[in-house]
């Protein structure tokens, strides 16, 4: 795999993806997987910032004890406006959507994915269904929390309720159509030599993620039928009063939330393997470990969403076996972790703006990841339920993971996507910005949520304020982290010099072909000789796939 | 051409897992309130019409048959015994859709329309000793039977109109024994929407009837 080096005015003179065709029609009908990369990069940006409008108003009620800026139906509908945005329509298209739609094709060394109208379909579907959560802000709000629990959702919320329930169902079918169209395309349109064993893998974890999808979607989908037709009706599945049970609700809810929550974090683990191994120039250590825990997490995954109802009375029985397999499920993310780590130990690593990225991801994430052993333990899991502790562990995860890996991946692919580099010093101090306000905003949320600050209230008790004020704080460091680098990419659209065709001078099929990558990613389908990372010249190792 | 074929039938299958996902979440739920109100679902259920469920069984069996053959003649390239095998299936698709009009009409009559104000009144069935308590229960069986018949028949409708479509593709002579890709996967389409009649048959119209067993 060796990378000739171009001079940059001609790379940007070479026809790509982007010089193809021009006009909005060109875009909008696009078959072409990587403009519809581009295309959810846009919108997913949109739906981030409308979440984080939330979640900054959320802070500012914060700030005092009292409620004071506004009352609790409205704090309500901030809380769930902003978990519903963030959840369905940002961090699960995240990085499939954008990342992986962009680069599983090229990693693979495929022209497109194996059904380009479907790709383009599953956008419009987000977009119809973002539509939908949007109309429902604008026209007041939903006050149920991102979890839609009956029987307040189906029978006693006065808000938006089957607005927003049909723009997350309409988004669910354009997860699954991402999933489905991943699956076929990384089983049948490898190019030759690309076997199992060599795949990348970001490969394997969008893979792992896609099964998520497709087993996982149709479930929260039918669930939030049935909560859509309760209402509507009042026909009494989930309503105590005429004999239905509000907690299979619960169960049938989480059963797919609970692999969500690994929709969240597979695909930013795939981005953290590439980003570990280029950056210490190594092959990522024990890759046949980090390939099968990515499908262990998701097949297990599947099998622990029982935690979040450790309260609900759910039989003791049920409650130990939840338990159990949540402890279970830490076991292969940890392998995920310490490979990265043995992957770095010896290496040559340089201090790119996407490695810090990565730095961060492992810190914060094994926060994350332990403090939810923390809430695998029954006994533990009583006191700190529904308390800030909660809050800030599956945000270490969800923004210290995936938001993370997808602002470390978006810096490493961006010279690829673009052809243009980002300003490398401002890339750095964003970095470190995102990295400081991430943890001065979450981390004093353990300690309120151990002493006992419960979750979704406006208003608490004065003897937490400091630690809410020092939230608030950093939530204001953490928005400007994410401002910066939103600036920087705009403007190096225009002005950033010239990326070449390899940056990183990466591993990876990605990075054989030219930047911006032209319209069929490949001028000649390329033929794979040799394993994924092989960074060492001097030794091959032998993988065993 | 051929990589194409396996991934349109590969795609398909993994859609069909979706699918199973979505009715399983349905099945899961019915089973749990089956369990849990047993006697009132037997009881409720003799409220379905078991010859007309049978009916329906038979002529959807017919048309995966019908279908099946249509993918054969796809496949020998037999242009006109594909268009009528076709015609069939969709015929057949059109009289299940018929049979259950006929039943939902029927259960509009009898006021076992839980969805709907001014059709649900359960106090004249004269099997229920517990009046007030059973028709509480029997209301969530008949969502159920809503629910679980009318996704149901929403999948036939598409697989109507996809049936239709193919129709007039293979009219225009789109396919032949080297290409028929569509046909095939629309057929496992179909086989599918039948297999889930399969299971819907016996829960929702048979409990009754085996109460004695149970």
């Amino acid at each position: 795999m060796s990378t000739v080096l171009q001079d940059p005015q001609t790379v940007a003179e070479t026809p790509n993806y982007l010089n193809a065709e021009y006009g909005w029609r060109s875009w909008l009908f696009t078959k072409d997987h990587k403009r519809i990369a581009i295309l959810y990069i846009i919108s997913i940006t949109v739906m981030f910032f409308l979440g984080g409008i939330f979640a900054g108003l959320i802070r500012v009620e914060l700030l005092t004890p009292q409620g004071d800026l506004v009352n609790s139906d409205t704090y309500n509908k901030f809380f769930t406006m902003h978990g519903i945005i963030m959840v369905f329509f940002f961090l699960i298209p995240s990085i499939p959507a954008t990342l992986g739609n962009f680069f599983v094709p090229m990693m693979i060394g495929a022209k497109d994915l194996a059904f380009p109208r479907i790709n383009l379909l599953s956008w419009y579907i987000y977009i119809a269904g973002a539509i939908f959560a949007l109309a429902a802000v604008v026209m007041g709000g939903v006050d149920t929390g991102w979890t839609f629990y009956t029987p307040f959702s189906s029978t006693f919320s006065n808000t938006f309720v089957i607005t927003a329930a049909c723009g997350v169902f309409i988004a669910g079918f354009s997860s699954i159509l991402t999933g489905l169209n991943f699956i076929v395309t990384i089983h049948k349109m490898r190019a030759p030599g690309m076997t199992w064993g060599r795949l990348p893998l970001f490969v394997w974890a969008n893979y792992a993620t896609s099964l998520i999808q497709v087993l996982g979607t149709p479930v929260v989908a039918i669930t939030l039928a049935l909560v859509g037709l309760e209402r509507a009706f009042h026909i009494g599945i989930f309503d105590p009063a005429i004999g239905g049970d509000p907690i299979l609700f619960q169960h049938m809810f989480w059963f797919y939330s609970h692999p969500a929550v690994y929709i969240m974090i597979l695909p930013g683990m795939g981005v953290m393997s590439e980003l570990v191994s280029c950056f210490s120039r190594k092959a990522v250590f024990g890759y046949p470990f980090v390939a099968a825990s990515s499908i262990g997490i998701a097949v297990i995954g599947f099998l622990v969403w029982g935690h979040h109802m450790f309260v609900t009375g759910m039989s003791m029985y049920a409650s130990l076996y939840f338990s159990l397999l949540s402890f279970l499920v830490a076991v292969p993310s940890a392998i995920k972790i310490f490979n990265w780590t043995a992957t770095m130990f010896r290496g040559s690593i340089s201090y790119a703006t996407p490695m810090l990225y990565a730095f961060g991801f492992i810190g914060l994430f094994t926060i994350g990841g332990l403090t939810g052993l923390f809430l695998a333990t029954l006994a533990v899991d009583v006191h700190v339920t529904d308390t800030y502790f909660v809050v800030a562990h599956f945000h270490y995860v969800m923004v210290g993971g995936m938001v993370l890996a997808y602002m470390g991946g978006l810096h490493f692919w961006w010279p690829k996507m673009t052809g243009k580099m980002y300003p490398e010093g401002w890339a750095k101090f964003a970095a470190l910005l995102v990295f400081a306000g991430f943890n001065l905003t979450f981390f004093p949320q353990f300690i309120a949520g151990y002493l006992g600050q419960p979750r979704r209230y406006h208003a608490y008790a004065p003897e937490f304020q400091v630690y809410n004020v020092l939230s608030t704080a950093g939530a204001t460091i953490l928005g400007l982290g994410y401002i910066i680098p939103f600036i920087y990419f705009v403007w190096s659209l225009k002005y950033g010099a010239p990326a070449g065709n390899n940056p990183w001078k990466a591993k990876g099929l990605e990075w054989e072909t030219t930047s911006p990558p032209p319209t069929y990613n490949f001028e000649t389908t390329p033929i794979v000789t040799e394993e994924a990372y092989a960074y060492a010249t001097h030794k091959k190792e032998e993988h065993v796939g | 051409m051929e990589q194409q074929f396996d991934s349109a039938t590969l795609g398909m299958w993994v859609f069909l897992l979706t699918e199973i996902m979505f009715f399983g979440g349905m099945f899961c739920a019915y089973m749990i309130y089956r369990n849990m109100y047993p006697a009132a679902f037997a009881s409720t259920s003799k409220h379905m019409e078991p010859f007309w469920g049978a009916t329906n069984t038979l002529v959807l069996i017919v048309s995966s048959l019908t279908m099946a053959l249509a993918v054969r003649a796809a496949r020998l390239g037999q242009q006109k015994a594909l268009q009528i095998l076709l015609l069939l299936t969709i015929f057949f698709g059109l009289c299940f859709l018929g049979v259950k009009g006929v039943e939902y009409h029927q259960h509009w009559v009898d006021k076992n329309v839980p969805l709907i104000a001014g059709h649900w009144d359960y106090s004249n069935s004269e099997e229920f000793p517990n009046q007030a308590q059973y028709a509480k229960q029997a209301q969530i069986l008949f969502c159920f039977y809503f629910f679980m018949t009318g996704f149901h028949a929403l999948h036939m409708v598409v697989g109507v109109a996809l049936m239709l479509t193919i129709f007039f593709m293979a009219r225009r002579g789109k396919f032949n024994a080297s290409y028929f890709t569509p046909v095939e996967i629309s057929g496992l389409y179909w086989h599918f929407v039948d297999i889930v009649w399969i299971f819907l048959f016996p829960l929702l119209y048979l409990i009754g009837r085996t109460k004695e067993m149970m």
